[in-house]
């Protein structure tokens, strides 16, 4: 351990937290890497008209 | 001055106040026009949003065709069928009449129907009798064998059920559901519970009021070789507590999901009784032996009604045995679609738990915003009908609300709203 936290974070293996697509996250989980994976995708699968209206009839 | 937004939490707290008060008991079993006055001669009511002839799919063709013949108004089903697109029959949603009917729903003048009364409200619901499982006229079946069982229903089985129930002052159905779940039912396609709770409430009084032995002996032999027996009850249960949930302004709560094995429709409760529609999904399940999805009907039947109280896939983790009947997967992965269930829900109710989730209860109020925003669709627990007319039930599956329903309603409200 060093008082870097750069250095740190280049010498010790990766923490990943994997947010969408879990294919990445398969990925590196297939390399031995230690993956959390959040399930998340765009509001109303991305359609801009509905998240706005969701953006408005929601908070 | 409020905003959108908190109108809407306040309406939806309403809402589910409403169904969790709700106090639904089953009352009687009496004639379908004493119950329904507006049903006249010659008028058929069948699941889903409302559909003309030309658009209808086989097994819907088939139960109108088979229900018309039972009814004495055609002499066959080929005449049936003429008349049917000649428009002799005035075709009506059962939604639209207090009702609600399993797969085609067929609900005419001729037949019984049982009577939920919403104590809590005052308002009732009303349901047919569950005929069974295989060639049955909720799954466009039709021949003799079918409209026989359906006389039956109607000249003795039905008549000896509504004499039971008023002798026993009715089933009180809330905590028959909750120990219903504790002994694994979800209450769509598993039943076996909740139909054992409710032939054991009612074989006293059956005893008591049956006209003689063999009256008795046939009305215990039906409800026990019939483990979809309570389906029906559970339905018209989750009509008589969604009704009044109906026209809560503001609401983005989903009192009704139906589909007519064309169409899906949903009502929701701050846009009235407006159905917000789309083309129905394939059920993906398993098959009985000899049939595939090539043989498979789209999804079909007001039955959707019991998810919309929160229970069937919404309950699929009370029920692990329903997954791998439903080609649903591992029992062990009936735990997740409940929890998913539970994200585009409101709130969980108290009075219906499941024990594998440490009795959390099933998820209550779909909220239209929170299906639209997240993408997840309800889920719905349903048998598959065979496409064409006259053969019935091929299997049991899954399908998925389609969210387009959701999104053309969260623009209706928002409109109603004045949000653009």
């Amino acid at each position: 351990m060093s008082d870097d936290p750069v250095i740190d974070l280049l010498n010790t293996p990766p923490k990943v937290v994997n947010i969408g697509l879990e294919g990445f996250a398969r990925d590196l989980q297939d390399e031995g890497v230690k993956v959390v994976h959040l399930e998340w995708r765009p509001p109303a699968g991305g359609d801009p008209e509905l998240a706005r209206l969701l953006s408005k009839l929601e908070a | 001055m409020t905003s959108a937004f908190q109108k809407i939490e306040e309406a939806n707290a309403e809402a589910v106040d409403r169904m969790l008060s709700g106090d639904p008991v089953l009352v009687d079993v009496v004639p379908a026009a004493q119950a329904i006055p507006n049903l006249r001669d010659r008028m058929i009511l069948h699941a889903g949003p409302m559909i003309e002839w030309e658009h209808m799919c086989g097994p819907m063709r088939g139960a109108i065709t088979g229900i018309a013949v039972f009814e004495g108004w055609a002499a066959d089903l080929a005449e049936a069928e003429r008349m049917s697109a000649a428009g002799a029959f005035d075709f009506w949603p059962n939604h639209d009449f207090d009702a609600v009917g399993p797969m085609t729903g067929m609900t005419t003048a001729g037949q019984f129907v049982m009577v939920v009364e919403n104590r809590a409200f005052g308002n009732r619901a009303y349901c047919t009798v569950n005929e069974g499982l295989g060639k049955v006229m909720r799954f466009g079946g039709n021949d003799a064998e079918v409209r026989s069982r359906l006389a039956w229903l109607r000249d003795e089985f039905a008549p000896a059920m509504g004499r039971a129930l008023r002798l026993s002052n009715g089933i009180a159905l809330k905590p028959l559901v909750a120990r219903g779940l504790t002994m694994g039912d979800e209450m769509h396609q598993r039943n076996a519970a909740g139909t054992g709770l409710v032939l054991r409430a009612l074989a006293p009084a059956l005893a008591a009021t049956a006209r003689n032995s063999g009256t008795l002996s046939r009305a215990l032999s039906f409800i026990a070789g019939n483990d979809q027996f309570f389906l029906n009850i559970a339905m018209a249960m989750g009509k008589a507590i969604m009704d009044p949930v109906r026209g809560i302004e503001a609401s983005s709560v989903v009192t009704a999901m139906t589909r007519n094995g064309t169409d899906f429709g949903i009502r929701v409760s701050g846009t009235g009784d407006a159905w917000f529609t789309a083309p129905v999904e394939m059920p993906e399940g398993l098959y009985f032996p000899g049939y595939t999805e090539d043989d498979a009907n789209p999804d079909m039947g007001d039955s959707t009604i019991v998810e919309t109280i929160g229970l069937g896939g919404f309950a699929m983790a009370a029920a692990p045995a329903v997954a791998g009947f439903v080609g649903a997967g591992a029992a062990s992965e009936a735990v997740e679609f409940t929890r998913r269930m539970g994200e585009i829900s409101c709130a969980s109710n108290p009075e219906w738990t499941i024990p594998i989730l440490d009795y959390v209860g099933v998820p209550t109020g779909i909220d239209v915003r929170l299906v639209v925003e997240t993408g997840l669709a309800p889920t719905i627990n349903t048998g598959i009908a065979h496409k064409n007319p006259g053969i019935g039930q091929v299997g049991a599956g899954v399908v998925r609300a389609p969210l387009a329903c959701f999104e053309q309603a969260l623009r209706a409200l928002a409109a109603r709203l004045g949000v653009s």
